[in-house]
């Protein structure tokens, strides 16, 4: 603490205006880096997965395997297991399509020169989580049907008294946690992770370039922020399966017969 | 109020530079959406299809694979039932036709011994009726043998005349009954 409070105060730790960086114009209608980097992301995505497929190989090539093996992760691990082998194909493009999108754009968070993950910007995950939400709620009401499916929110068997207030809070789950709790976790997991790399990185090029035992404490402080990377890459891999996890759950508990 | 101004006058970022992190900006917000929507049409359409496909193809080609092993297994097992039973069946017909042929050799001997046995009674019979004929006929033979050479010699004994005796025949036939008797004398013909 002293040792801070004894070095020159000129640092400055990075912070919200860090992910402020707008290419074109200005505002809020202006093309942001972020923007920029979520249409490079599509087009790679486009272009790698039309490219890896083309052959339709049944001897895959390298990369045909890995677009497979991703294709394979959605399709086997996550929508056959948790929406059930009867209707999970609908749900496959939008589940695949999300977990690519949100993966490319997570890692895009530790791969120079991009440096920056795209779902920092909560407009982004916001977008996503209103997708799902809607989805989710739409595949609920054709299944059950408009009446139906809010009824099926509440268990069946449950005690007289308590069908009004499980109701309440399964509508408040519904409606409100489950898309907000979407988007705010990725967000914050690529806003919080990104900020604490470039604290790291910041800080420690500050105190390397301070001189005297802050070269010692600024070389430490790069280790971590070398171990924060390799950190920070699981956590984005994580959050792209995880987001994906959740909106096949969100799909399968509205298209399921009890809920 | 204070912090709405302080970012006003924010200078060069302006509201979106220090804004609170959790407030979308509403064209990363729509891009968010556009490119989304841009990427399902193209998964949709384009990319999930063509992975089925393989899915699909592959799947295909690998129970075609062991469709055809199961498919030629049973045929083998087909050709080793049909051999069996075919073998079985030879067996079966091997031990028939010795069966046939033992009982057909022991049918055969009978038939033979019976035959035989036919064979020489029937020879038996012919050889006794032969010998009995030829006895006959010798007894006849003899007889008149006997007759003439008596005759012959009792006529050059006492004469020519006696030949033509027309009792010669009772003589002789007298004489002839006489030794089958047994009771002819001999020295009376001695004597004669």
């Amino acid at each position: 603490m002293s040792i801070v409070a004894a070095a020159p105060t000129d640092y400055t730790a990075p912070g919200v205006e860090e992910f402020w960086q707008p290419l074109i114009g200005d505002g809020a209608w202006a093309i942001t880096r972020p923007i920029f980097l979520m249409l490079l992301s599509t087009g790679l995505i486009i272009w790698w997965l039309t490219a890896t497929t083309k052959k339709r190989a049944l001897v895959p090539s390298r990369g045909q395997m890995g677009t497979e093996a991703v294709y394979g992760l959605v399709r086997n691990g996550v929508a056959k297991d948790l929406i059930g082998s009867h209707e999970f194909m609908k749900f496959v493009p939008l589940l695949f399509s999300m977990f690519v999108l949100i993966l490319v754009n997570n890692l895009f968070g530790v791969i120079p020169p991009m440096s920056y993950p795209t779902m920092s910007r909560i407009g982004f995950p916001i977008a996503l989580a209103l997708i799902v939400w809607i989805v989710f709620h739409v595949v609920g009401m054709k299944k059950h049907g408009f009446v139906g499916y809010w009824k099926s929110l509440v268990p069946a068997g449950l005690p007289k008294g308590m069908i009004v207030p499980i109701f309440i809070l399964e509508l408040i789950t519904d409606l409100f946690t489950r898309p907000v709790t979407l988007a705010l976790r990725l967000f914050g997991n690529m806003f919080a992770g990104h900020i604490l790399m470039a604290l790291f990185i910041s800080g420690g090029w500050y105190m390397l370039t301070s001189g005297g035992v802050l070269i010692v404490a600024g070389g430490v402080t790069w280790v971590f922020a070398f171990v924060m990377t390799l950190f920070e890459l699981l956590v984005e891999f994580l959050q792209a399966y995880v987001f994906t996890l959740l909106a096949a759950l969100y799909i399968a508990g509205a298209v399921a017969d009890e809920h | 109020m204070q912090a709405v101004t302080v970012t006003a006058e924010g200078g060069e970022g302006g509201f979106w530079a220090t804004a609170a992190p959790i407030i979308p900006h509403p064209l990363e917000f729509f891009f968010g959406l556009a490119c989304f929507a841009i990427l399902y049409f193209v998964v949709a359409k384009k990319v999930v299809p063509r992975l089925e496909q393989i899915y699909a193809e592959r799947t295909a080609a690998i129970e075609g694979g062991m469709n055809k092993a199961e498919e030629a297994q049973a045929q083998a097992q087909a050709a080793l039932e049909q051999y069996q039973a075919q073998l079985v069946e030879a067996r079966a017909e091997a031990s028939r036709i010795r069966e046939d042929a033992k009982a057909q050799g022991a049918q055969i001997i009978a038939e033979m011994r019976e035959h035989a046995a036919a064979e020489a009674a029937r020879i038996t019979e012919t050889a006794h009726k032969q010998i009995e004929a030829e006895r006959q006929q010798a007894v006849v033979a003899l007889r008149n043998d006997v007759g003439r050479i008596s005759t012959d010699l009792a006529g050059r004994i006492v004469g020519e005349s006696l030949r033509e005796e027309t009792r010669q025949k009772d003589i002789v036939e007298r004489f002839l009954a006489e030794l089958e008797s047994g009771d002819v004398v001999r020295e009376k013909v001695g004597e004669r």
